[in-house]
């Protein structure tokens, strides 16, 4: 991938070239196989961690990069372009970092972060549960305060990164007074009564594990609660807004990925005595793809920079989501076309652009929860 | 242990690479400057005995003022200083020149062991090794697949035809490695971010002590007569099997020293 890209500072143009270093030497080239044979690629994540790419956008008295959003995510959009099993799971690591960095006691950030953020270890997001999904603020799963901490007891669904994470950030319920009633908790993955089930068979991003992730009495000490009780809904909603635009940059770098094949592979393929990209029909269905790219990216840039300059994002955040995945979805499904008969099969990585084109829709709050988002922020 | 790698410049041999028509030099300007892939490894090897061992580690480069990319990355990966031999008199210096102005630049840094790639990707050489540890007038111990330092000592194992030999050596020394010897690192964004502010010190030919009758494409002992673009691929050796074509295909591989 070599988009021409308007960085703030020049230390970030020497971030994205090694990122792209790793990207075309580390990432990249087991995509593909590792992607057939459902393999998570721990060791990537490592290499990210020493090269200090998995605390972006934290500060640096705590280990971070205290690199912009703008920043942190033009360096997701790489990765995911490379291998959106890879780039959308360093966003949702970071997205697990984000309640210890922003909710934290001082002496939880002192105690937690330089681990969190140094490169060894990696996060998992525990929100969702089998019965609970966009309507989050229903989970069930109970932490219930004792002597000398919590015990807590419950199903997590969809976890990205169950099994394989080292800390598990969770919400979970210690009222019963619905979103209020929700407090959110760091849980090293080495808690007794924590287990996860079997990674989910998934129709894309296999290298990337889903997982339930049960909580069986779980005893976890004070100090492993961010923020106040019941404040826990309001942390999750501030992080996913983080974590939106992660997912629109996972987006906007598959959907160029798709895009630079599907253009390259028009200008080798000829029919009729022409290369396909000769062809107005076609050449048409690449300018319409490479404009909607373009725009999706704008977007989360621009949400991006408001939340860099400490404005409200949260609105921006769900339009960057909502458009960036729509236009994933039908620009993979266009490079398809593009690739005709080759597209559809594995020998191209198109087909797996779509497949995980779709996830994006999905996760992080459906496009349905989006509109959503963005329809209440108008009626108010 | 104060360690020097010597690093240099080459340009990507992912690009096309072309000499001037003019003094028949390398066109530097022709493509990406890029670090010779062997000196990443050097850089790596003094890294892991500077850990090991404690120390300090200094690049040294000599070429062009656009090296300094190089001398950047190889501080990024971890070294602490650099210095940056750049003269216009340097130009077009063969292997001779090279190893006279080098050696001299290496005295003045003082050195217990200087690390090279064994070969570069441009003019390959693959006698730099020797030359600077004959000037230098130190033991060489070239194509290493593994060091250790002990006490004033020095051993590796030496690749050869054969396997490899086992060398050892009093320090100071000059060591050249091959890739088998350790993995490079990347550079970490803080290392990038640190090698900025390291110490780059400019040597020119009078800073370092350096003869300049004996550096240069002037005084070059050799001379670059002539050149021509790669001949494409020729036709690979065709064995016709009569009942011997194993026995015939094993020698062929036995003669290019596959098996
Ligand atoms: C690969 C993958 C990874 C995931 N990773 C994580 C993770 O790390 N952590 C985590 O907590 N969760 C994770 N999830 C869960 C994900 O966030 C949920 O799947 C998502 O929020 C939707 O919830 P649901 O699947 O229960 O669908 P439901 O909420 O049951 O929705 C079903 C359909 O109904 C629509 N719908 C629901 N409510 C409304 C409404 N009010 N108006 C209109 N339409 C509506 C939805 O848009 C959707 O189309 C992951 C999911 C997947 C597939
Ligand atoms: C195409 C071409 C052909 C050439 N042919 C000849 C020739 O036939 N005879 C001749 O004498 N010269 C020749 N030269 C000149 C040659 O570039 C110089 O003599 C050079 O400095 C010798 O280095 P090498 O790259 O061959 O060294 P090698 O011995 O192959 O390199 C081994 C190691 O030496 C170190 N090193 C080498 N050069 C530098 C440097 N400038 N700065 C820091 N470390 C360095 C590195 O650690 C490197 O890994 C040629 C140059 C070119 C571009």
């Amino acid at each position: 991938m070599s988009v021409e890209r308007v960085l703030p500072r020049p230390e970030a143009h020497d971030l994205m070239d090694l990122v792209r270093d790793l990207v075309g030497k580390e990432v990249a080239p087991r995509a593909s196989a590792d992607e057939s044979a459902g393999r998570f690629p721990r060791e990537v994540f490592t290499t990210l961690g020493r090269a200090g790419l998995l605390g972006l956008p934290y500060p640096e008295e705590h280990g971070g990069a205290a690199q912009p959003y703008e920043v942190y995510l033009q360096v997701i959009e790489e990765l995911a372009a490379g291998w959106l099993a890879v780039g959308l799971g360093l966003s949702v690591h970071t997205l697990s970092c984000f309640p210890v960095a922003a909710y934290g006691s001082a002496a939880q950030r002192a105690e937690l972060l330089p681990d969190m953020l140094g490169g060894e270890l990696l996060g998992a997001y525990c929100l969702s549960e089998p019965h609970s999904g966009s309507d989050a603020a229903a989970l069930t799963t109970r932490a219930v305060r004792g002597e000398d901490g919590y015990t807590v007891d419950g199903v997590k669904a969809w976890i990205t990164h169950g099994g394989v994470a080292d800390f598990y950030t969770l919400m979970a319920r210690t009222s019963d007074d619905g979103a209020r009633g929700i407090s959110c908790f760091h849980v090293p993955a080495a808690t007794p009564g924590l287990s996860s089930a079997a990674p989910e068979k998934k129709m894309g991003m296999r290298s990337s594990p889903t997982a339930q992730v049960r909580f069986d009495g779980a005893r976890l000490a004070p100090e492993a609660l961010l923020g106040a009780e019941g404040e826990g809904f309001r942390i999750a909603m501030a992080a996913l807004d983080g974590g939106r635009l992660g997912i629109a940059a996972c987006a906007v770098g598959v959907a160029q990925a798709a895009l630079d094949a599907a253009t390259a592979y028009a200008k080798e393929r000829r029919q009729f005595g022409s290369r396909l990209v000769d062809f107005q029909g076609l050449s048409f269905l690449l300018a319409d793809m490479a404009t909607q790219l373009a725009a999706a990216r704008a977007l989360y840039l621009d949400a991006a920079r408001a939340r860099d300059a400490g404005r409200p994002y949260g609105t921006q955040a769900a339009m960057a989501k909502l458009f960036a995945t729509d236009m994933c979805m039908k620009v993979t499904t266009d490079a398809v076309q593009v690739l005709g008969g080759y597209g559809y099969v594995e020998d191209f990585p198109v087909e797996r652009y779509m497949r995980e084109a779709k996830v994006l829709q999905i996760v992080e709050g459906t496009n349905q929860v989006q509109r959503l988002v963005i329809g209440r922020a108008l009626a108010r | 242990m104060n360690i020097v790698v010597c690093v240099k410049q080459v340009p990507d041999t992912a690009t096309e690479r072309k000499l001037r028509s003019d003094d028949k030099t390398l066109d530097r300007d022709a493509a990406d400057g890029v670090i010779n892939e062997l000196c990443e490894y050097a850089v790596e090897e003094a890294l892991l005995l500077k850990e090991a061992h404690g120390g300090e580690v200094t690049v040294l480069t000599m070429g062009p003022d656009k090296a300094s990319d190089t001398i950047r990355k190889a501080l990024a990966m971890g070294a602490d200083k650099a210095v940056h031999l750049v003269d216009d008199a340097l130009h077009g210096s063969d292997a001779l020149g090279t190893s006279h102005a080098m050696a001299q630049a290496l005295k003045k840094i003082g050195f217990d062991l200087v690390i090279l790639g064994s070969e570069s990707t441009d003019a390959r050489t693959g006698v730099l090794a020797a030359m600077l540890a004959e000037r230098l007038g130190v033991p060489q111990l070239t194509f290493a697949k593994k060091v250790e330092v002990g006490k004033g000592t020095i051993t590796v194992q030496r690749v050869t035809d054969y396997g490899y030999d086992k060398v050892e050596a009093s320090l100071p020394a000059v060591v050249s490695v091959v890739e088998k010897i350790n993995e490079p690192r990347y550079p970490s964004f803080k290392g990038i971010m640190a090698a900025k502010k390291k110490p780059v010190e400019k040597l020119g030919v009078a800073d370092a002590g350096i003869d300049a009758s004996q550096v240069g494409l002037a005084n070059s002992w050799s001379e670059v007569v002539d050149f021509a673009a790669a001949p494409p691929r020729a036709a690979g050796t065709i064995v016709k099997d009569e009942g011997d074509g194993g026995a015939k295909a094993a020698e062929f591989l036995a003669s290019k020293k596959f098996v």
